[in-house]
């Protein structure tokens, strides 16, 4: 598996058993999950030298490079002293910290299950799960400030809840009610790129303009391991670095994009990929919500003090379909699903609390009924969005008025005028 | 008022929007040291900084991509594609992105890209470089497309387009860069709408409607049309989407048939859209069939070839002759 052994160490603090990890990284990999188990097929990447032809010293041009080293980082440093590092940097998570956490990721949990049964109930036309990824948004959601900026895709509903999206409001896009979920302006995340990808490079010219405006923020990309074969990503990764600004490229690789598993992808760990764009690239187990919380706060710091871009892979694992629509039986096995069982997010942090003494029952009763009271928030929301009116089709198509679509509305108006029992 | 070229003017234009509005940048491939391969852009940067005239990477959805979020963080950039038939690399971010991100979050995220794209054949180049794909844009709700034919209409509605709110595409027609007309710099930017057509020259048998490069070649059939005494109204439609049709139909009225000239190919292309709308709103005063003179439904033809892919005199005013004929 010599493809697969990564060269950038995986950062873990909290094992699957809820012990915190003694001695730094961990051995997700030896254990052989990592990848979902399809062999890399014939073709042969091997065979072709590198040569010795040095790229280096040509300074890059336009924007100033502020002139802090990209390799200021330099990710072989964790294996040696950088798990102490990332220690230290969720050192002021005590047992509230840890508990708030705890209760977010199940919130969050909820959130999916019951918008996974509306959508079964035939409430909501389409639900992308996030179920198994829950660390993984909630620990960087964590890291975030409100001054700094979100891009997600479509699957970062943990993420939205926690930068303060109403959970009433949040099924309206998935509903068909209305375009999008939420104000981006309101909790400084954008809406939802569902074209994969695209929204790397929205994340790096928005941190161009906190560049320029000496904002001090920083932004952070979701995006999953499939959108990393796509263009705009690479392109991302390449203006980003060129640019020196300030983003996080946050890749939940959850092993599946649809039924395509990561190797056909790519041939080495996504975070391996950072390094050909002079990118520091991190990985961290995404299950374990106190390492990503502590990978995305050092990169975020990082990105905020001039460092430039940076990459982080974190592991997890889709345990839901790709969307309601999706039927994943169809392509991989149950056994894997259960592997990843044994590494539930939820199940880590509790036991870790438990271990530790910090979740009483009161304490546990509490986080359920937190969940519960944003599950029925989100319903109740759901239920009770009005459709919207015909004449909304021609909303905000434009922001001056336009004519034809001034045209148009009144076609559309007059036409329903003369349509027998239509309700106006 | 000062003579210059067309390229000169938009040079000025976008010096202008640079001066007046701190949150105007300009963003594309070899804009600032070299000026761009057009020069459209020669000598910004040095007078307004890298910071703001920005050589990027050579990735056209890089370029449309990364601008969208400087505009979500209340920049209003100016997107150079250097040549037309690369924008297509960008074509999702266009589309996509940028057509529907105010629709998207129900006009709390505001679009104020401006993409310039130098368009059309004429000059001999290598394929890919002499495209028209206006079309694409103006077929995609959202974006507003717009094509200027002289300085001075270069010089108004670059600045236009720049503070428009909404995205605006804007061609350029590469080969009249270096045709020199008048310019009066002191223009008020709501001297003239930057989608209201403009008559350039009344006549009263057919109305020739042309944009972009091939308005100089509309006048100059006019005036052959004229020692022929067939007496043409050319008029600039300047706007591709919204096409203003009111001036249209006025002057459909009046001469009873129109030819609509372009680059582009005729299949769907614009002057399909006004066949069919001035047909639509005035069908029984048309004396012909509405005609379109355009590019073959060909890819864009080696240099050698240009001449007889592209719209000239002869080709307008045989169409021209074509609605005179009596039945």
């Amino acid at each position: 598996m010599s493809q697969f052994s990564a060269a950038i160490p995986l950062v873990q603090l909290v094992d699957p058993t809820g012990k915190r990890v003694s001695d730094g990284t961990s051995g997700i990999e030896t254990s052989g999950i990592e990848a979902p188990g399809i062999e890399t097929s014939g073709i042969e990447t091997s065979g072709i030298e590198t040569s010795g032809i040095e790229t280096s010293g040509i300074e890059t041009s336009g924007i100033e490079t502020s002139g802090i080293e990209t390799s200021g980082i330099e990710t072989s440093g964790i294996e040696t002293s950088g798990i102490e590092m990332f220690r230290a940097l969720v050192a002021d998570v005590g047992p509230e910290k840890l508990r708030e956490l705890y209760r977010d990721l199940v919130v969050v949990r909820r959130i999916d299950t019951e918008a996974t049964a509306l959508q079964r109930q035939g409430q909501v036309g389409l639900w992308a799960p996030l179920l198994g990824q829950e660390a993984a948004q909630v620990g960087s959601a964590h890291a975030l400030t409100e001054a700094d900026y979100v891009f997600p895709s479509y699957r970062e509903h943990g993420v939205a809840y926690c930068r303060g999206a109403d959970p009433q409001a949040l099924l309206r896009q998935w509903r068909g009610s209305a375009p999008s979920s939420w104000t981006p302006s309101e909790i400084g995340m954008a809406v939802p790129a569902i074209v994969v990808g695209a929204q790397a490079l929205h994340a790096t010219g928005y941190a161009l303009g906190m560049k320029l405006d000496d904002a001090g923020g920083a932004v952070i990309a979701y995006f999953g391991d499939g959108a990393t074969s796509q263009g705009d990503v690479a392109e991302a990764f390449t203006f980003a670095a060129s640019w020196q600004v300030p983003v996080v490229f946050f890749c939940q690789n959850n092993q599946w994009a649809i039924s395509e598993p990561v190797r056909v992808q790519s041939q080495v760990p996504l975070g391996e990929r950072a390094a050909g764009f002079g990118i520091p690239g991190l990985r961290v187990d995404g299950n374990d919500v106190l390492a990503v919380l502590a990978v995305t706060r050092f990169a975020l710091r990082q990105a905020r003090a001039g460092g430039g871009p940076i990459l982080i892979e974190a592991l997890t694992y889709r345990m839901g379909p790709h969307t309601t629509s999706d039927d994943p039986s169809r392509y991989r096995s149950p056994a894997e699903l259960d592997q990843w069982r044994a590494r539930d997010p939820i199940d880590r942090i509790r036991l870790l609390l438990e271990r530790e003494g910090a979740l009483d029952d009161g304490q546990a009763g509490a986080v359920t009924r937190a969940a519960d009271e944003v599950a029925g928030a989100l319903r109740a929301g759901c239920l009770q969005t009005p459709d919207p009116a015909p004449e909304d089709l021609f909303e905000h198509v434009y922001t001056d008025p336009h004519p034809l679509i001034h045209q148009q509305r009144a076609a559309l108006l007059a036409h329903l005028a003369t349509l027998e029992g239509h309700q106006r | 008022m000062t003579t210059m070229t067309l390229s000169q003017a938009i040079n000025s234009g976008l010096r202008r929007a640079l001066e007046d509005d701190p949150k105007v940048l300009l963003l594309g491939e070899d804009i600032g040291r070299l000026g761009g391969v057009f020069r459209v852009t020669a000598g910004l940067q040095k007078d307004f900084g890298d910071r703001r005239v920005i050589d990027t990477p050579l990735a056209e959805s890089g370029i449309v991509g990364t601008a969208i979020g400087l505009a979500m963080r209340g920049y209003r950039p100016v997107c150079e594609i250097q040549f037309d038939g690369f924008v297509y690399p960008a074509f999702d971010q266009i589309v996509s992105q940028v057509a529907k991100l105010h629709y998207r979050t129900r006009g709390h995220v505001r679009m104020p890209l401006t993409i310039r794209i130098p368009f059309g054949g004429g000059i001999g180049a290598v394929e890919h470089h002499s495209e028209s794909p206006e079309s694409y844009f103006a077929h995609t709700a959202g974006l507003r497309v717009v094509s200027c034919s002289n300085s001075a209409e270069a010089y108004l509605m670059i600045q236009q387009a720049i503070a428009s709110d909404d995205p605006v595409l804007f061609f350029e027609p590469k080969r009249r860069y270096w045709d020199k007309s008048e310019v009066d710099e002191n223009i008020g930017l709501d001297s003239w709408p930057l989608h209201q057509a403009r008559i350039l020259r009344t006549g009263t048998d057919a109305t020739v409607v042309a944009y972009g490069p091939l308005i100089a070649t509309a006048l100059a059939a006019a005036t052959v049309a004229e020692q022929e005494g067939n007496s043409l109204e050319i008029i600039d439609l300047r706007s591709i989407s919204p096409i203003d049709f009111d001036t249209i139909e006025t002057s459909v009225r009046k001469t009873g048939r129109l030819v609509v000239a372009h680059e582009a190919p005729v299949s769907f292309g614009p002057g399909a859209e006004l066949a069919a709308r001035i047909t639509e709103r005035c069908f029984y005063h048309l004396h012909a069939p509405v005609l379109r003179v355009g590019g073959y439904d060909t890819p864009y033809p080696p240099a050698k070839l240009e001449e007889f892919y592209l719209p000239g005199v002869d080709r307008i005013l045989d169409a021209v002759d074509q609605t005179l004929v009596e039945p």
